[in-house]
């Protein structure tokens, strides 16, 4: 049977960083209670330069960056965001553009809250599948927006990460993918709003557990596989505590989800969040490695993969492109009042 | 202001990738691109050939800004330097993500994808490059 997969991969995160504990001090909030609570020690934040455009760009050039594929035979782009730049022009024409496989190319950019990046990975492997393309880029990247003083403060913020979907040199095959999806209110952000509104403790059980455990079940069913048979898992982390959860709650174990768990780090990423974590997962992957993948995104969906390393990751010039690893590393604290002036600009109505 | 947008989508190709031309006739190599090379001027007609650069360079000179147009006055200060592609042209950019007072005549440097600026809340966005310390570069 024919592999489809993944050809390589590139993720980004600016630079800037911002503690759980700083946010916490300007409300007058216990800080290390809070990141504690939470899970997260520091998030990401963009400059004031930076958006979803440039950090697709970044994590499109930083996949192209480790192989040897001829952009122009790239046949599709999906962009999933929930914070495209423009809200009436592609993002996607942006990418397509940057990484010169404009013209002939099928572009389109996705929403799905959280999980808009993967939806966009399941179309390129339909159309790769099909026969419709040879190479399809699905991005998933965001600058998240919160209210200052709202509870998403302490996790909101930026990256990206794409991959390159194919059939020729896969480094991963995708054996399965499938989705589980309802109409569920849990977050949402109106059009002319600029922050977004959610549902209290509504998020958690009837929204964020109930999808991935649904889904990753039927996933499991599927492929006819259990939680002990894969080296890694990476399930969507809008805080450090559901993905922890959720994964113990399914059978897998803390070290299997490690490597893919970087929101303690850089906070919720929305469309980058699990998308950064299969990355960071690639990064240190080896052949025959088995990831199992279920992203979440409110409204409500979650898409699950069950994915293979194969022998040819050995020739993926990783080391062209730095690691999430390296990624996370490179940082540069700022403080509320820098913050709030980048994310004031950023999001200016 | 729609002026602005067509200049701009018109240079797209060297402020997203660096598109320039080299002379067939002496191999200079220019950006932005040239209609004749100044050097052969008449012997390199219809022998300029586009060229994408690499967006790798190092800092000739530089300076920082302190008081900066309208659309870069919330980024000041910010270093702002005359870059020696490695192609030959030389060109002048913002350089980000590194402290003013780390940047250094011979850094090398290497671009990366930005906003450069809007018009506006209401109007278009304008992307292309600027440059980062190279990923490589210790010094
Ligand atoms: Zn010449």
């Amino acid at each position: 049977m024919e592999k489809i997969g993944i050809v390589s991969y590139g993720a980004y995160v600016p630079r800037n960083r911002i503690k759980a504990e700083v946010i916490a001090s300007v409300w007058g909030k216990d800080g290390q209670a809070i990141s504690r609570g939470l899970g997260v020690i520091e998030k990401s934040v963009p400059s004031i330069d930076e958006d979803t455009a440039t950090i697709s760009v970044e994590s499109a050039r930083a996949a192209l960056r480790r192989c040897n594929i001829n952009p122009q035979d790239i046949g599709a782009i999906y962009v999933g965001s929930e914070s495209h730049p423009y809200a009436v022009k592609p993002t996607g024409t942006i990418v397509g553009e940057a990484i010169r496989a404009t013209p002939m190319l099928m572009v389109a950019d996705y929403e799905f809250a959280c999980k808009a990046g993967t939806a966009a990975i399941q179309t390129c492997v339909g159309f790769v599948k099909a026969g419709m393309i040879d190479y399809g880029f699905a991005i998933g990247a965001d600058t998240s927006q919160a209210a200052p003083g709202d509870a998403l403060e302490y996790t909101a913020s930026a990256g990206g990460a794409a991959f390159l979907i194919g059939k020729t040199k896969v480094i991963a095959t995708i054996n399965h993918t499938l989705s589980y999806t309802t109409d569920t209110p849990d977050f949402w952000r109106r059009a002319e709003m600029k922050y977004p509104s959610h549902g209290g403790r509504f998020t958690g059980e009837p929204a964020y557990f109930k999808h991935i455990t649904n889904c990753a079940t039927a996933l499991l069913e599927k492929a006819k596989t259990h939680p002990e048979d894969y080296t890694y898992a990476i399930f969507h982390q809008p805080n450090g505590k559901f993905p922890v959860n959720v994964a113990k709650k399914l059978g897998f174990t803390p070290e299997q989800i490690k490597q893919g768990l970087l929101v303690p780090y850089i906070g919720n990423t929305y469309s980058g969040a699990s998308m950064i974590g299969l990355a960071s997962v690639l990064d240190v992957a080896k052949p025959g490695d088995r990831i199992f993948l279920t992203s979440y995104g409110s409204g409500a969906g979650s898409d699950g993969f069950d994915i293979t390393v194969t022998d040819e990751i050995a020739s993926l010039a990783r080391h062209k492109a730095p690691t999430v690893a390296e990624l996370v590393e490179r940082k540069k604290y700022i403080d509320y009042g820098t913050y709030s002036k980048i994310t004031k600009l950023l999001f200016m109505e | 202001m729609k002026e602005g947008v067509a200049r701009f989508w018109r240079e797209i190709p060297q402020r997203y990738n660096f598109l320039g031309n080299v002379c067939s006739s002496c191999d200079r190599v220019f950006f932005p691109p040239r209609e004749a090379c100044p050097f052969c001027r008449r012997k390199s007609m219809g022998k300029m050939k586009e060229q994408y650069l690499s967006g790798h360079g190092e800092v000739i000179s530089y300076t920082v800004i302190h008081v900066g147009p309208e659309d870069f006055e919330e980024q000041v200060p910010y270093p702002v330097a005359i870059i020696q592609l490695d192609e030959g042209p030389r060109i002048t950019g913002q350089i980000v993500d590194c402290d003013p007072d780390d940047v250094k005549i011979g850094m090398k440097v290497e671009s990366t994808f930005r906003k450069i600026q809007q018009d506006g809340c209401s109007g278009a966005i304008y992307y292309g490059y600027k440059f980062l310390k190279s990923h490589n570069s210790n010094k």
